[in-house]
């Protein structure tokens, strides 16, 4: 069906496909970390004097928040550098 | 640039992470060698200067997250997480040198959550007795005992490749905006990279390492369980 395409090359460009397609998982965090940021603008406005608890608060639950996103780009990262399928072959 | 020597006949090849490492461990080295000279010489009466000055300073934000995160008990953590932190600002910063940051391998990361790990486990059965310790696999209900278990495997595996996913990735987009900028201009890449080092290397940096140390501090603290509350007062 797939003439003058090499197995490689399909691979590869399936590797590619796979590691866009992960990275959806973006949209995840990015609407979680706006929401965290929007509700630490609210509470410093609220409460100015606190600002250094909230902002402290307000960066590691980001990056608590953060983990799914890491692990999608660990997995694009590894489809596209160190091509495991490529071994099956 | 890593090192490539023979031994026996076989070709071993450290790898450039690992050099860099031993150059961040060997500078700290110095510095701390360096701080304990000044220190050894310095008088308790008067203003401390120079080199004492910023080897103060960072004692003091260091005793002061220890003792916002985990508590006026739990001080003798302090000397380990300023370790970790310092190590890790150094590694984190040192993109901007033009080496691999040693973050960026993920050997690094993983044995710097192993370590947090073993510190949670160990203190955990420390404070709360080895029956505590198990009671704890089984709260709040005990068929969520397989779900603990998960969690607790979770932890380290969350940990390191949140510290490498940033900084690996970091390291891979300043390649790509080099290459790209590269290919418009030779002249504005000077002028336009300082920006987004500014945010990939030195922010991303920061927080990573703000992150690390604190969620390492969240989680030993957590283990041990509640301060005993006479002391508070």
């Amino acid at each position: 069906m797939l003439q003058g395409i090499s197995n490689e090359a399909f691979v590869l460009g399936c590797s590619a496909i796979g590691a866009g397609i992960a990275l959806i998982a973006g949209l995840g965090p990015g609407i979680g970390q706006g929401y965290a940021a929007g509700k630490g603008t609210e509470a410093v406005g609220r409460q100015p004097e606190a600002k250094g608890d909230i902002m402290q608060t307000m960066l590691l639950g980001q990056a608590v928040a953060e983990t799914t996103g890491i692990y999608s780009l660990v997995i694009a990262i590894i489809l596209l550098f160190v091509r495991p399928l490529l071994a099956g072959l | 640039m890593g090192i490539r020597f023979l031994m026996n006949g076989k070709e071993i090849y450290i790898h450039d992470t690992v050099v860099n490492s031993w150059i961040i461990v060997l500078l700290l080295t110095i510095f701390a060698i360096v701080v304990n000279r000044k220190l050894k010489n310095a008088s308790i009466d008067e203003k401390p200067t120079g080199i004492l000055h910023v080897a103060e300073i960072i004692v003091e934000v260091l005793e002061g997250l220890v003792k916002s995160v985990m508590g006026p008990t739990r001080m003798s953590f302090t000397p380990y997480m300023g370790t970790i932190a310092i190590y890790l600002i150094c590694a984190n910063l040192f993109g901007l040198l033009g080496f691999t940051p040693p973050t960026s391998d993920y050997n690094v990361t993983l044995a710097l959550a192993i370590m947090t790990f073993v510190m949670m486990h160990f203190n955990g059965i420390k404070s709360n007795g080895i029956m505590g310790y198990l009671k704890g696999f089984f709260e709040p209900m005990p068929f969520l005992f397989p779900i603990n278990i998960l969690g607790e495997i979770a932890t380290p595996i969350s940990l390191s490749f949140r510290l490498f996913g940033n900084i690996l990735s970091g390291t891979i987009i300043m390649a790509l905006i080099y290459s790209g900028l590269n290919s418009v201009s030779m002249f504005i890449t000077p002028f336009a990279a300082p920006v987004f080092h500014a945010y990939f290397d030195l922010f991303s940096g920061l927080i990573q390492t703000l992150i690390f140390v604190m969620l390492t501090m969240l989680n030993v603290a957590n283990k041990m369980g509640d301060e005993p509350s006479e002391v508070i007062k």
